[in-house]
């Protein structure tokens, strides 16, 4: 029988690398991620979980450690936010075009300068196309949940990718929250082992990151592509599948009473809970507004999300950070995959919720609005932010 | 069956190499050398990371491989965090009962700039953490595999393609950073340097840093015919050279105390290692003088460390 117990959104994720039996540990405290590294640390002195805790002298290092413990088979675990990711970016990279199982949890973060410690995705943006699955968690039980998933859809042979977990520093990491914590033997049916087959090893030679000439570059990114597209139809298992065993169910991209809005709001992050209140309020005043989450950023979810937003008129895309001269990141890419479609909503992007700034239940509905009047009039401006003093 | 040997010596060497032949190292390249002996003596129980340079871009190109041990090349700076979850991994597995109980020797690699440069952070992490691994330096004292740019390894006066002998330039200002120094300054048992102009005593210290628990640092000293601009029957040669007039001494330190290894009598003057490498060619007299006076007075500083702190 699981159990609903009270825990901070860090705990809750320190708590699923200890029930998934994490072998090795290797990270450097940031601000807002601090308490994942710091319970872990104190969950291996305790002995309650038999792990390697390597304390790095950088996030750099912790990713590279992380690199050489994935190489030799362990169960591999690393946290970050901000500043950290951006230092662990080049190795970030070789992770995945390793095919590295590694873990990651993001306590998503603003990037210096002016030197931020509070909660945006400007940190998601700067690694969006570095070949990790993605995915936003929204509250406690989910920052627990898909921790625990992202082990199992790692480290399966036919995906062998990182993933990596978000969640909104503070907003969402320093939340304390009711949550239901399963029973070992539950995490156990849905964690198998980490078996890896071509594990260093002196029994079994093996060679790993051999450099490539031009003439095989092409080959090795194209097949490490195709790899990448193929793990999506194995995150739709592995959910369903967590499914079963703990009766929760995820999506790639989540609906909250959309079924008929003209207008849908789309949000990734625990900014969507707010999100929610605001479509209750404004359905209550007789209008017609529903809300899209992305939960899996990559791979990025085509198909899904072109089903999700096909019959509204308007789609205003929310984004927590700005691509510097482009506009807000999620919301190009979002235009970018409804280009194509013959039936689709005019889409507006609003960027908001930089560097920790609060967004009320008020923003969000001038968010809605003012995304309707640029839907159908358009904007001066590239990218609109909400709120902003002159 | 691996061949066991206690001590490295004349017709006392393996004969099997788990470096295969058939790499891309220039001709007569000393770095080429002191990797096949040193991975002589390290023998098959060895999981190796090695950091970008001329090592492993010679030894590595997809999709073909001159390992026969285990080995892993990731980034140019990373190598000691790389082989610190490889030796706390394994480790944590074999407790765990995950994997058989084996004793490997881990050990990082790498060149004089991934070492005493970019990746000396992690280098010092890794050493101060205690994890259980040897650090193999090859030191040809500049970047060599993207075209002789100087490191911090670079000796005063030579000329390197980002610190050229100009007009009023003698090339290399600065004077060549001690890692075995800043190694042993992190009080680990085991530090030392070795030359390929001393093929055995190499073999045996690279034997015994692997062998050393906790963080062992051998800093090896590899001519470079190409960035050195020397003949390609020279490298042993210098290796030698470097010893017999105090330019690069061989020594050990453990947990801070020090020994020689090669203590010639008097040291043959610095001119005659410097003549044969054209990275030395434009030095003046003066200049000469005063490199000898540098050596002089660096080889005067280590006999008074060996003396006031002996190695047992
Ligand atoms: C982060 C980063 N910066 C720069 C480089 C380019 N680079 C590759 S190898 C190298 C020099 C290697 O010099 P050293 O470590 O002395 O090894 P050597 O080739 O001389 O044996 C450089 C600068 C790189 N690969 N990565
Ligand atoms: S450049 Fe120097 S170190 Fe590199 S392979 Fe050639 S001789 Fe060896
Ligand atoms: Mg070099």
């Amino acid at each position: 029988m699981s159990k609903r117990v009270g825990l901070e959104a860090s705990y809750a994720v320190a708590e699923a690398v200890r029930m998934a039996d994490v072998d090795l540990i290797a990270a450097y405290p940031i601000t807002p991620q601090t308490h994942i590294p710091e319970r872990l640390a104190e969950i291996v002195a305790n002995g309650e979980l038999d792990a390697a805790y390597i304390p790095v002298e950088s996030e750099h290092s912790a990713m590279s450690a992380c690199l050489g413990s994935a190489a030799v088979g362990a169960r591999t675990f690393t946290t970050t936010a901000g500043q950290g990711l951006e230092l662990m970016h080049e190795v970030v990279y070789v992770a995945s075009s390793m095919r590295y199982p590694i873990v990651m949890a993001v306590c998503n973060r603003a990037l210096s300068a002016p030197l931020s410690v509070w909660g945006d995705h400007s940190d998601v943006m700067a690694v969006r196309d570095v070949g990790w699955i993605q995915v936003f968690c929204e509250n406690n039980q989910e920052a627990f949940d898909l921790m625990l998933w992202a082990f199992r859809v790692a480290e399966d042979p036919r995906v062998l990718f990182p993933v990596m977990v978000h969640l909104d520093g503070f907003t969402l990491s320093h939340v304390t929250e009711p949550l239901w914590l399963p029973e070992q033997e539950e995490v156990d049916k849905f964690l198998p082992a980490f078996k890896y087959q071509f594990a260093l090893d002196p029994d079994k030679p093996m060679t790993h990151g051999a450099f490539g000439i031009p003439d095989i570059y092409s080959e090795a990114k194209k097949a490490q592509e195709v790899a990448f597209l193929n793990s999506k139809e194995i995150i739709l298992q592995s959910w369903k599948e967590f499914a079963d065993v703990f009766g929760r169910s995820y999506a790639p991209v989540e609906s909250y009473k959309a079924d008929g809005a003209k207008t849908l709001l789309l949000t990734m992050g625990s900014f969507s809970e707010t999100a929610k209140i605001v479509i209750d309020e404004m359905q209550a005043k007789g209008e017609s507004v529903g809300l899209v989450r992305l939960r899996l950023w990559r791979p990025f979810p085509y198909e899904e999300l072109r089903q999700a937003v096909k019959s509204a008129e308007t789609l205003v895309v929310f984004d927590r950070a700005v691509s510097s001269g482009m506009g807000g990141p999620v919301c190009s890419e979002v235009k970018a995959a409804l280009f194509s479609e013959a039936v689709k909503p005019k889409v507006a992007g609003i960027v908001g919720g930089l560097g920790g700034r609060d967004m009320s239940v008020k923003d969000f509905e001038r968010v809605i609005n003012r995304g309707k009047e640029i839907a159908k009039s358009g904007s001066g401006e590239i990218i609109e932010t909400v709120g902003i003093r002159g | 069956m691996e061949e066991q040997v206690i001590k490295f010596g004349k017709n006392m060497v393996p004969v099997a190499d788990t470096l295969a032949p058939g790499h891309s190292f220039c001709i007569g390249c000393g770095e080429a050398l002191a990797l096949k002996l040193a991975c002589k003596a390290l023998g098959e129980n060895v999981i190796i990371s090695m950091a970008t340079g001329c090592a492993e871009i010679c030894t590595s190109p997809l999709p073909v491989t001159s390992w026969r041990v285990p080995w892993i090349h990731t980034l140019f700076e990373n190598n000691s965090a790389v082989i610190s979850g490889v030796e706390a991994g394994s480790k944590i597995l074999m407790a765990k009962g995950k994997k058989p109980q084996k004793e490997i020797k881990y050990v990082a690699m790498g060149g004089d700039g991934a070492t005493s440069d970019i990746g000396l952070q992690a280098l010092s992490g890794a050493m101060e953490r205690g994890h259980d691994f040897l650090y193999l330096c090859w030191d040809n004292e500049a970047y060599m595999n993207t075209g002789i740019q100087r490191s911090s390894a670079t000796p005063y006066g030579a000329s390197t393609t980002t610190a050229p002998a100009g007009k009023i330039s003698i090339g290399q200002k600065t004077k060549k950073k001690n890692m075995v120094e800043i190694a042993a300054a992190h009080d680990i048992p085991y530090a030392a340097t070795a030359s390929i102009g001393y093929p055995f005593d190499l073999m045996n210290k690279v034997k015994k840093g692997a062998e050393t628990k906790g963080p062992a640092y051998v800093h090896v000293f590899v001519p470079c015919p190409t960035g050195w601009r020397h003949a390609s029957d020279m490298a042993v040669e210098l290796g030698r050279l470097a010893v017999e007039t105090g330019v690069f001494p061989l020594y050990e330190v453990e947990h801070g105390r020090y020994k020689m290894n090669v203590s010639p009598s008097t040291l043959k003057p610095v001119e005659e290692y410097l003549k044969p490498q054209g990275r030395f060619r434009h030095l003046p007299e003066e200049e000469i003088k005063k490199i000898q006076e540098m050596v002089n007075e660096e080889y005067e500083r280590l006999k008074a460390k060996v003396a006031a702190f002996p190695l047992a």
